[in-house]
Order: C-alpha cells, then sequence, then structure tokens
C-alpha cells in the first residue's frame, strides 16, 4: 500500500515545525496583550467576510501534505497548503475532493478552504467541505495545540469540533492541519447543455434530482442549462437516454469558470449576492440577474436592490442572502441571527477564544 | 458540571404533574424500571422520575422546572443506544421523546422530510417510498430507532462510505436549550449562516439541547443493487481485498467483512449460505443503473480472486441477495445464542491495519480467556468485535470490560478512535482519557457550558472531567507530557 507522506513542493517537517514554534509564540502573546489577529492562507479570499483591521499572522509558512493514503480514501495536510498543490497530487492517484473547491486565486490554502466553507458546483451531489472534514489539529486562541476528529470515516468521540471550525472563518482556532475525505474521480464525465430560461430549468433540475441519476453538476444562467454526469460510461448514456434532448457541451472548462465565478456573468460591478435556498423554490421576484447552480440550491445575483429587500425576499423561501463580493461592506454582510443561537454564538466564542483575538469581526461584528 | 443538591423528590414530582397531564408522570417504582437501561443493560439506574411529554410547551415547562430545581435530564428515545447514553440520573428524571411521533411534512420536490424526534427511522424510508425516494442511514436498529436518538448519537449503519452518516444526511434540527428557548440550526437549505451547530449537535448525546424537530435528506433510490460473497482463507487476504476494490477506484454502497466465530454463528442461525470453512467472508453491496453493477461486479470479483478470494458468489437474484445480507445483519443475535452475554465493541481503525488489529485481538482474546467474533464495516474502518462471555460467572464481565477496553486503546494506537457509531455514553468515559489530552477535555466541557451553563443535561456523559481520567488511571501522553499535572499522583 502507498503512503506518500510529502510532495516535493514539502517543506522538511523541521521547517514546518519551526513556522509553528513561531506561531504559537504570535499567538500567545497577542492573547495577552489582547491584539486582534487577522490570520491569513493565500488570502485569495479576503472579499468575503467583514473587512477587519487586525495584525496578519500568515499560517502560508505551516504547509506540506503529512499523509496520504489512497485506499483510505483520506488526505491530512497542513493548513498553509496549496490547494492546487493538493489537487495535482490527489489527480495522480486518480482521486480528487469531491466538494470540487473554489479556490479564487492560485494561491488558495487548505486552512483557508476549510475556514471559509465554500464548495463548489459538485456539492448538492458530492457532499460539502464540511461533509468531507474528518478532522483538525488546531491552534487555540490561548496557544494550544489541540486535535479533534481523526484520520478515519466513522468518529463519533467527543463533540465534532472539527467540523464546527469549518465555516467559522477562523474566529474560534486557527487550523494546523486537516484531514479530509477524498473521492475517486469519476471514470467519465459529460456535460450536457440546452437552451432553457430560469422558470423552466429550476423544476427539470429538481424533478432530475429525484431519480437516479449520476448528476454531479446543474447549472442555469437565464440563457442556457448546463448539466454534468458523471460516472461510468453506461451510466452516464442511459442517463443521458432518460434526460431528453440536449446537446453535448465542449467541456473547455465551464465548470472551473463556474466555480471560480469567471464567467462573463461574474464580471459587472453591482454587489454579488449568495442566496440559498431549497432547490426547488421557484424565482424570487427581486431585480437583476441571476445565475442557478447546485441544482437551485445556490443562486447568484447581481443587483443594485437594497440589502434589507434581498434578505427578506430569501428569509420569505426559508433561505438566506450572503453579500458576496462588493457592495456596502461596513455593515454584517451574513444575515443576522435569531436571538437565541446569537446568545449560543457569542457564548461558544467565548469558550474558544476568550479575548476575542481570532478574526473578530470577520463573520459577525461582535464575534 | 455541577453535582446537583438533592431536591425534594414528592414535591418535584407534584410540580411535573401541575405542568403536565397525569399520564404523562410516571414515578412508581415498578413502571421506572422499563426505563432504568438502555440497550447496554450492563448499565443500571433508576430515575426519580419518567416524564412523556407530547407537546413541546411541555418539554419546555419540564425543562424550565428542572433548571429552577438544578434536576439533570435524560433524553431518550427508544432507548437502544449500546453506550448507556440514555442510562437515568439517580436523582433526575428522563425525558421520553417517543410520544413526538409524527412525520411533520415530505417535500419531495426538495428531497426533505421534516419528523419529530420519536419518528422511527425507518418509518421515513417507508414514508418517502411512495415518492422513490429514501433516508440513507440505516442503523441496523432501524425498524426501532428513533431520528432523534440517531441525530445524538450520529448514528452509522452499512451504507455510509458512500451514503455518509447521520451527521451527512440532516438538514436541520430544532431544539430546547435548558431554559427552554427555541432555536433551529440549519434550514431546508444546503447550508446555512453562523457557526455549524447542526454539526456540533449531531453526536452531542444529549448534553447540549433537546431535539424537538428535524429535517432530513431524503435520496432517490437507486435503480438496481446487487450483491457478492467472497470467501477468504485468511483474514489478511480479505482486508487487502477491501483495499484493492477502493484502490480501483470503486466505492461499494456497502463492504462487511465477517471473521470464522461470526461466520458460523450467522450461518447456524439465519442459513445465510456462508461457507463455514472460510476464515473470513466479504459482503459487496453495489448500487446503479442494471449495466454499471454488471460491469461493476466483473471488476470487484476480479480484484478480490486476484487478492485471494477462493469462491466469489453473486447473489443470483432478490432472495438470495437478501439472504446474503440476513445473515450478516443476524450476526449479533447469531452470537447472542453462542454465548449467554455478549459485549460489543465500536472501534473505527484505518482500514489497513485490519490485519494487524485483528490479530492482536485475537492475542487479547486469549489473554482474558474470552472468546471474541469480528463483525467489521471494512469499508469505512468500523470494527465491532463482540465479546463472549457469561454473567452469572464471576468476574467474567469484568474480563470482557478489561478486554473491551484493551481493543478501544488499541483502535486508538492505530490512528482509529474508540466509538464509531455508538458513542461514548457512560461506557467509553475511561477511553475518553486515551484519546483526549486534558486540553481537549477542557474545551468539550467549555462548549458544554455554552449551551448548559448548569450542566443538568445528560449529566455525567459522553465528556470525562480531568478528575474522573486520574482516578482511572489512564493517560493520554502527548509528546511524552504528562497530562492532568496539577492533579496529584500515587
Amino acid at each position: 500500500m502507498s503512503t506518500h507522506p510529502a510532495t516535493e513542493s514539502d517543506v522538511p517537517g523541521q521547517a514546518a515545525e519551526h513556522a509553528l514554534v513561531e506561531m504559537v509564540e504570535r499567538v500567545r502573546q497577542a492573547h495577552d496583550a489582547g491584539t486582534v489577529l487577522r490570520i491569513l492562507g493565500g488570502d485569495t479570499k479576503a472579499f468575503f467576510g467583514g473587512d477587519i483591521e487586525g495584525s496578519r499572522l500568515s499560517i502560508g509558512g505551516y504547509h506540506g501534505v503529512v499523509s496520504y493514503e489512497p485506499t483510505e480514501l483520506v488526505v491530512t495536510a497542513r493548513a498553509g497548503t496549496r490547494m492546487s498543490d493538493l489537487e495535482a497530487l490527489l489527480a495522480e492517484q486518480g482521486q480528487m475532493f469531491g466538494f470540487e473547491p473554489p479556490h479564487f486565486g492560485t494561491d488558495a490554502t487548505l486552512g483557508g478552504t476549510v475556514s471559509a466553507g465554500l464548495s463548489g458546483p459538485r456539492r448538492p451531489y458530492g457532499g460539502s467541505v464540511r461533509d468531507a472534514v474528518l478532522g483538525v489539529r488546531c491552534l487555540t486562541a490561548a496557544g494550544e495545540v489541540l486535535r479533534f476528529g481523526g484520520q478515519v470515516m466513522k468518529n463519533v468521540a467527543g463533540f465534532d469540533l472539527s467540523r464546527l471550525l469549518c465555516g467559522a472563518f477562523g474566529t474560534l482556532a486557527i487550523l494546523l492541519e486537516v484531514s479530509i475525505k477524498v473521492l475517486p474521480r469519476p471514470s467519465s464525465e459529460i456535460t450536457l447543455t440546452g437552451a432553457m430560461g430560469i422558470d423552466q430549468a429550476i423544476p427539470l433540475m429538481n424533478r432530475w434530482a429525484r431519480g437516479p441519476l449520476p448528476l454531479s453538476g446543474a447549472v442555469c444562467d437565464g440563457q442556457a442549462l448546463w448539466v454534468r454526469l458523471s460516472g461510468e460510461r453506461r451510466a452516464l448514456e442511459q442517463a443521458r437516454a432518460a434526460m431528453g434532448a440536449l446537446d453535448q457541451a465542449p467541456e473547455a472548462g465551464f465548470w472551473e469558470a463556474v466555480r471560480e465565478h469567471r464567467l462573463p456573468f461574474f464580471r459587472d460591478d453591482r454587489p454579488l449576492w449568495r442566496i440559498s435556498l431549497p432547490p426547488a423554490t421557484p424565482a424570487l421576484a427581486l431585480p437583476g440577474d441571476w445565475l442557478i447552480d447546485w441544482g437551485g440550491a445556490q443562486r447568484w445575483l447581481k443587483t443594485d436592490a437594497g440589502a434589507e429587500e434581498v434578505r427578506r425576499s430569501a428569509a420569505e423561501q426559508r433561505g438566506y442572502a450572503v453579500l458576496f463580493r462588493g457592495g456596502d461592506r461596513r455593515g454584517e454582510v451574513f444575515p443576522p441571527l435569531p436571538d437565541g443561537l446569537r446568545v449560543l454564538h457569542a457564548r461558544l466564542k467565548d469558550a474558544f477564544d476568550p479575548r476575542r483575538i481570532l478574526n473578530r469581526g470577520r463573520m459577525y461584528g461582535d464575534l | 458540571m455541577l453535582a446537583t443538591a438533592a431536591v425534594d423528590t414528592p414535591c418535584f414530582i407534584a410540580a411535573l404533574r401541575r405542568v403536565l397531564p397525569a399520564e404523562a408522570v410516571i414515578a412508581e417504582v415498578e413502571a421506572l424500571r422499563v426505563y432504568e437501561c438502555d440497550a447496554l443493560s450492563a448499565y443500571r439506574e433508576l430515575p426519580m422520575a419518567v416524564v412523556v411529554p407530547g407537546r413541546v410547551e411541555e418539554v419546555q415547562a419540564v425543562l424550565r422546572l428542572c433548571r429552577a430545581h438544578g434536576v439533570p435530564v435524560v433524553a431518550r428515545g427508544a432507548g437502544t443506544g449500546l453506550s448507556g447514553g440514555a442510562l437515568p440520573h439517580c436523582r433526575g428524571i428522563v425525558l421520553g421523546l417517543a410520544r413526538f411521533n409524527r412525520i411533520l411534512s415530505i417535500d419531495a420536490d426538495n428531497r426533505t422530510a421534516t419528523v419529530e424526534p420519536g419518528v422511527r427511522n425507518l418509518a421515513v424510508s417507508e414514508a418517502a417510498a411512495r415518492y422513490g425516494l429514501y433516508y440513507a442511514p440505516d442503523p441496523s436498529s432501524q425498524i426501532a430507532c428513533t431520528v432523534g436518538g440517531n441525530v445524538a448519537e450520529n448514528a452509522g449503519g452499512v451504507h455510509c462510505l458512500k451514503y455518509g452518516l447521520t451527521v451527512h444526511n440532516v438538514l436541520s434540527v430544532t431544539f430546547l436549550t435548558l431554559d427552554g428557548e427555541l432555536c433551529e440550526t440549519g434550514g431546508p437549505t444546503l447550508d446555512a449562516p453562523g457557526y455549524d451547530l447542526l454539526a456540533l449537535l449531531t453526536g452531542s448525546e444529549g448534553l447540549l439541547g433537546i431535539i424537538t424537530s428535524i429535517t432530513v435528506k431524503l435520496l432517490p433510490r437507486p435503480a438496481g443493487t446487487q450483491v457478492l460473497l467472497a470467501a477468504f482463507e485468511r483474514v489478511e487476504d480479505a482486508g487487502r481485498g477491501v483495499a484493492a476494490v477502493i484502490a480501483a477506484g470503486i466505492i461499494p454502497a456497502g463492504l462487511e467483512m465477517m471473521d470464522a466465530l461470526a461466520i458460523r454463528a450467522a450461518e447456524d442461525y439465519a442459513h445465510a449460505g456462508y461457507p463455514l470453512d472460510a476464515a473470513a467472508i466479504l459482503l459487496c453491496e453495489l448500487d446503479g443503473y442494471p449495466e454499471e453493477i454488471a460491469e461493476q461486479l466483473d471488476r470487484v470479483q476480479g480484484i478480490l480472486r486476484a487478492q485471494g478470494a477462493v469462491a466469489v458468489r453473486v447473489a443470483k437474484d432478490e432472495a438470495e441477495r437478501r439472504l446474503f445480507w440476513a445473515g450478516r445483519k443476524a450476526a449479533f443475535p447469531a452470537v447472542g445464542r453462542i454465548a449467554p452475554d455478549y459485549y460489543c465493541m465500536d472501534g473505527t481503525i484505518p482500514r489497513r491495519e485490519l490485519a494487524r488489529v485483528l490479530a492482536e485481538i485475537a492475542a487479547l482474546s486469549k489473554k482474558h480467556g474470552l472468546r471474541v467474533a469480528n463483525v467489521f464495516h471494512a469499508g469505512d474502518g468500523n470494527l465491532h468485535p463482540l465479546i463472549l462471555y457469561d454473567a452469572n460467572r464471576p468476574d467474567e464481565l469484568q474480563r470482557a470490560e478489561a478486554l473491551g477496553s484493551e481493543i478501544l486503546e488499541l483502535c486508538v494506537a492505530v490512528g482509529g478512535t474508540i466509538t464509531g457509531e455508538h458513542g461514548v455514553g457512560v461506557e467509553k468515559l475511561k477511553e475518553m482519557c486515551v484519546q483526549f489530552s486534558a486540553a481537549e477535555l477542557s474545551l468539550f466541557h467549555a462548549v458544554k457550558r455554552a449551551f448548559d451553563p448548569e450542566g443538568l443535561l445528560n449529566p455525567g456523559k459522553a465528556i470525562p472531567t480531568p478528575r474522573r481520567c486520574a482516578e482511572f488511571g489512564r493517560m493520554h501522553v502527548h509528546r511524552g507530557a504528562l497530562p492532568f499535572p496539577e492533579l496529584e499522583r500515587f
């Protein structure tokens, strides 16, 4: 059985340990002085979340693969490891991340990806980044190095703090290492497309999702529908036959462009909202332009409509809206939490970071 | 966690009766016996009272009373848990949620079901069947266990490698905090703003809140399913077979392994047609379109033969497919027939360590003089050694527990965990001290206090105190540093 303890680009473990010692020292000093730290990996997602002031603490020096066992379907790497390096390593073994991580820049790191909790077009079918996280090693605000979860698929010992840290924007602890479940790459993949508006595409995507089709992506930009199928060649042929008249699209990086926001749709100065909804929800009556992803569960909206109107419209359909890029970022970019949850969030923050030095304000103003 | 002061029992029961209908308060000793244990029956305790409210407002009233009087609350679903998570507290109440048994809605377009916590696991799939949908997690007790209990324990099943655990299949949970505040985490959406409290609550063993409703994800039924049975003369070959299937890029819907003792017990009981001379068998389930399954079956057969499978049989029809599974699913009761008692362990290991772990378990079995049968969710590394003993013989339970404890420590030593799907409960507190450092346990306690400052929700379960770890004499030694330096050693 092959083990891959390190990639060629890995710093020797000793250098990583040196970087860790420095980080621990920085965090302890900040904790004693009450200095707010702005934690960053590749700093590729600075546009996302609240703008914060703080003393920069880079995890970039703490990188490298700790272990990779293809037959265990798990990779463990330090938080500063570049996502592109990890994906190249997995590809050599015919594997991939099931959540199709968006990078938003070549320097995107594992720690930043997990902290931001972002998943790409495959998410409704292959699971989210949080679903894939199996365990973490983290640095607390008090400067302690702790481990939660592990490297195995099933583990219910103790509270699931590794998944709690996923999508917490570094406000609870600093990720040092993450163990992630990986998947085999599908043996074949096709993308089908056809001219279609949103009103027609949303019900169709959801009708398909109710059947046993090997879906791995479903997007509509108002002009056309794109749907990706992944699996064994024969299964794809059968699925295609069941889905009706659609053309095979030239691959040419369409899904990567969706994932990285490189489609022409995203070239726009208006604020970009991410709206999360029950997938079959009909189109919302908000002004602006839409890109429907995740089979209807994640929708991108470029609009000049006010934040309150956008949030209310999403909430009426039991969803929520996040100001993803641009717009007025002086207020909260995430929707306000109901009172009960807000109290629990504040108490959790106090449990992890009572002096509130870790990325304060990156997620919510007071956390 | 706070130790609770003694409450005036008759006075408190009278107070419960003021906020609940008469039939919802149980205080007579004989009636309380029904609740004295869960499926880990070696641990028993009588609670002060049991309440079985039927409305959320009643649960809120009970929680407020308990908070005001400092009375511990142990939530209970069907009581099928295997780690003593629902073991009563002698000065507390058991909060039975069995009457919350309504399926509130099924949203076929969005592929979700919203249910009350007392709904049985299997009832969700039964209700979703007419839409061609089902709920994926299938713990072996699915005919009886409740969805609320599944969330509390992060229950698994035989299809986890491909379809995930409970945490991957729940979209939202509505829960009450001890002060009676109703909160919802998650939503009918694929994600929710804020911290992932949904992941935190899943598997929290009733320590953080009381669940009042759950929205789960429903999946489309696969177009077809097929199963093959492979027999091996050596356990190591079976273990390598599992790795080879996954290395080939195949994720089976289920991949189960049984050792010789488990095979013989299951065959005697269920007549599943298992080969009695095999050292190990693998059951491999594949799902998808029929042609896709046929292609994968060919590949899996070739792979397993190359790893030393001496016989490979594909179920010839649906009846045989069910029979192959019947043997596996009957493994626990079957083992129950060959010994007066058995003790079920639940460690998870990296699959590559399987042969070594099974050899060590055999050595430990010899050392403690007790037989061990092994059934294994091989796809995800979750091992269930069943320790055979006789509770009527002096010392055998203690020997079984000592053997179990050593097996779990072995799981940690090879990079695994002490519990894959059954939970810590009261059973594995000692082993938690091996898996986690004092600082890690302290953070767990801090998280607990964030939800339950008084420490009244299922106190004493799941997370041991550092003092308790010191008393056990089990120490997590990390990088040579002795944990709990604040405590004296003798």
